[in-house]
């Protein structure tokens, strides 16, 4: 149930951004225009990411105990910069990530979205379940 | 300008808060989410209702402004800018896969990777750190092959 809210919370936030600016909310591609601006629209996505942060921040003032994570702090340092590569890299070039296809291209019905959000759930699973039994990466 | 400014930062603050409250930001959730094939009969089914619930309210509010309502342009902006590629490129499903796969082993998406780090932890910042220095290699791969997104 509390799932379910935080996810409504997540579509209220990007049915926010679409209806009053008229852009998809991509966490991913956001953060990219940020380090590499394009034209002047960079200041908005600057306020976007300082929201998300702050919203971090007071999220874990009220609510430390659903910020704390055991796996987190058992990755090892190489384990942890091999994944955060893969998952920079690969969100640019393939145009987006949970947010910006998952969410919000799916909801638009975009072909380009619905597959994008098939390969990299199914890779993330596939991903998981040979870790976990070949435990190769580990 | 302004207003613009303000929308999104408080749209970034619902985000955030949403992440939170879904359990997004916690790896053992993910993962937990992620592992079907284990948990088969105990699986959390709880971020299911994370997308669902993103999913539905996206796609009313699109609905609602582009077909029921024909809003001719978003209400603080002269045009939409919304991606209007098509066209399924060799780029789309790598990096998806790659995505996929860094997704899988830690359990964090750029997301809730960038709300997690009010946690304060090492483990955190050194994950962002090489998800920027990604981007980053991509912008430099990009000059020399200039993938085709």
């Amino acid at each position: 149930m509390i799932a379910l809210i935080g996810g409504m919370l997540i579509g209220i936030s990007t049915a926010i951004l679409l209806i009053f600016c008229g852009r998809v909310t991509g966490i991913s591609g956001i953060i990219y225009a940020t380090i590499y601006p394009s034209k002047k629209d960079w200041a908005w996505r600057i306020l976007f990411l300082s929201g998300l942060l702050l919203g971090g921040i007071l999220f874990q003032l009220v609510a430390p105990e659903r910020m704390i994570s055991q796996l987190l702090s058992s990755y090892s340092y190489k384990f942890l910069s091999l994944a955060g590569l893969f998952v920079g890299f690969g969100t640019i070039l393939g145009s987006g990530c949970t947010s910006g296809h998952g969410v919000c291209g799916f909801s638009r019905l975009s072909p380009r979205s619905i597959l994008a959000t098939l390969i990299f759930m199914s890779t993330a699973i596939a991903t998981v379940a040979i870790k976990k039994y070949f435990l190769i990466f580990l | 300008m302004i207003k613009i400014y303000l929308v999104s930062f408080i749209s970034g603050l619902i985000f955030a808060l949403g992440l939170g409250l879904s359990g997004m930001v916690l790896p053992e959730k993910v993962l937990g989410f992620l592992d079907v094939f284990e948990n088969w009969g105990n699986w959390d089914p709880s971020l299911i209702f994370v997308m669902l619930g993103a999913m539905l309210i996206h796609m009313i509010s699109y609905y609602w402004i582009k077909k029921i309502k024909k809003m001719p342009y978003p209400i603080l902006s002269q045009e939409w800018h919304l991606p209007t590629k098509k066209e399924i490129t060799p780029s789309l499903l790598v990096g998806s896969v790659l995505f996929g796969i860094g997704w899988g082993l830690v359990g964090l998406c750029p997301g809730p990777a960038l709300v997690s780090l009010s946690k304060g932890q090492v483990e955190i910042f050194i994950f962002v750190a090489n998800m920027i220095f990604g981007m980053i290699l991509f912008r430099l791969l990009n000059k020399i092959f200039n993938f085709k997104r």
